[in-house]
């Protein structure tokens, strides 16, 4: 991979930092009125989704990062991996482990299409799409007139996500629900 | 990475609105010159010489000229121009100049950017901050607040415990370190206070009112002269700085007239861009003859219009007062 002096870096631009590859989200350039330049950046760290604020002196340089997003249908899991086919026809295949899959796992669905994060043609994240259309599997009937708890009861839905949702759902419903937030948003 | 010009750019960053008010602000600080007996000049942007300071990156090209095939210098700022008049026996003198600044992008920072400089024969340092206090609330719409004068090694102490002066270098280098989460192990003693003053103190500046920080370093003298602060009696730059809202707006100096020392401090700057793997500059030899001529001692200044004027408009970036920024052009 190509190197990037500061002058180069912006957001979006992939490089390695303490061996993690890092994306690139701020660069600030700062120098006293006279004297040494610098920039100010912020990063985050691919590997583990921490943004990380570091000062580089100006004309010091990072390796890239071949680092590519994709979008991937998620199709099964045997247990220790998780399943993901590209989207492009290819039918090809990735398999991506519990730690590159985080909290998301709570979130996956057959078929839905993910955005899976490669470095070296590895899986190292997977973001789930902002809206997802998932079916309640356990909730409690609503009790009318139960407004203790501002008129909403958690539900578990198919993805083993829980959320909480009016008084009024039931159990086999379809529902809409931000995966950013985790909020229902409506039936779907 | 190369950029291909995106043709949606071709309207200008600012507001039409916006350049009529900037014009304003631009007759304004002429009109105040002007009533000052202060003679408005222009100076080539072009030189045979760059600017040797190892912090800053002057650009070149290369013409043909009387003498041929020529490499010139775009200016950092008008000082070695303006200088020469100055020796010349013009007496105080202005320019609004086009200066040019390799690598300095940001939010307050293009490429190419409008400077003041102004040099007034037989001033103090002291008077030339009163008449640099006086045109900032000239052109500012508000009162920005009182003046402050702030020294270099007060604020070190106070902000960060540190002494500019005094402090080993591990210390500098371990502060730095930890403020910018970076190694600094290699950096010299300026480098250190140069991040500390970067990242910690400037933001604080300038937010009650005009912050001038003076004395600094000797080691910062830049072109200033160099005298012993009869405070502390360590060698200091005959130096100020101007700070409003965490923006540097302004630079001056107890003019260096000393020719000797002149171009002494201009092969020490080479030597310096050596180290630091950059090329070293064509060296001014006609601004060391006009030193050697004689330059009347005084105070000068130089000021950075772009950004007084985003402050006078309000506005967040820099480009915002600009036609067309670099990335615009």
């Amino acid at each position: 991979m190509a190197n990037y002096s500061t002058n180069e870096f912006k957001g979006g631009l992939k490089v390695m930092l303490d061996g993690d590859p890092c994306n690139i989200l701020e660069n600030e350039f700062v120098k006293p009125g006279k004297g040494q330049a610098f920039s100010r950046v912020k990063l985050r760290n691919l590997n583990t989704g921490r943004v990380w604020e570091r000062t580089f002196k100006s004309g010091e340089s990072l390796e890239g990062a071949d680092v590519m997003d994709l979008d991937m249908e998620y199709v099964y899991t045997d247990g220790d991996m998780w399943h993901f086919m590209k989207t492009d026809g290819s039918f090809e295949q990735y398999a991506v482990d519990k730690k590159a899959i985080g909290d998301v796992e709570k979130w996956l669905k057959e078929q839905a299409v993910y955005t899976v994060t490669l470095w070296n043609d590895n899986a190292i994240s997977v973001s789930p799409p902002n809206f997802l259309e998932l079916e309640v599997i356990e909730t409690d009937p609503g009790l009318k007139g139960d407004t203790a708890q501002g008129g909403s009861k958690p539900a578990t839905l198919s993805s083993g996500a829980v959320v909480r949702v009016p008084l009024f759902i039931n159990r086999g419903e379809i529902l809409k629900v931000d995966t950013r937030s985790g909020e229902y948003v409506s039936r779907a | 990475m190369t950029n291909t010009p995106r043709p949606d750019h071709w309207p200008p960053a600012a507001t039409i609105e916006t350049l009529r008010q900037r014009a304003r602000l631009l007759a304004t600080i002429r009109a105040f010159f002007t009533a000052r007996d202060v003679l408005e000049v222009e100076t080539p942007v072009l030189g045979h010489a760059g600017s040797t300071d190892p912090h800053l990156d002057s650009l070149s090209l290369e013409a043909t000229t009387p003498a041929g095939r020529e490499r010139l210098w775009l200016q950092t700022s008008p000082e070695f121009h303006m200088k020469r008049l100055l020796a010349a026996g013009s007496g105080p003198i202005f320019q609004l100049a086009r200066s040019f600044r390799d690598g300095e992008v940001g939010r307050r920072h293009n490429v190419e950017f409008t400077m003041l400089e102004w040099y007034r024969p037989g001033f103090s340092l002291a008077e030339l901050i009163e008449e640099c206090e006086a045109l900032i609330r000239t052109v500012l719409p508000g009162d920005p607040g009182p003046l402050r004068r702030r020294r270099y090694r007060d604020l070190m102490r106070d902000h960060l415990d540190v002494d500019p002066f005094q402090s080993p270098l591990s210390d500098l280098r371990r502060r730095a370190g930890e403020i910018g989460a970076l190694s600094m192990d290699d950096a010299d003693r300026d480098g250190c206070l140069d991040l500390l003053m970067s990242l910690v103190i400037e933001p604080t500046l300038g937010g009650e009112g005009i912050d001038v920080v003076i004395d600094y370093p000797a080691s910062q003298a830049a072109l200033a002269r160099k005298r012993i602060d009869p405070e502390d009696g360590v060698e200091v730059a005959a130096r100020f700085e101007v700070y409003l809202h965490g923006l540097e707006l302004a630079n001056g100096y107890d003019e260096l007239t000393d020719a000797a020392e002149q171009a002494s401090r201009f092969a020490a700057d080479n030597r310096q861009r050596t180290a630091l793997g950059k090329p070293a500059v064509d060296v001014d030899r006609r601004l060391v003859a006009a030193l050697e001529h004689g330059l009347p001692a005084g105070s000068g200044v130089a000021l950075g219009v772009d950004r007084l004027i985003q402050l006078a408009l309000g506005k967040e970036f820099l480009a915002e007062v600009m036609a067309f920024p670099t990335p615009r052009c």
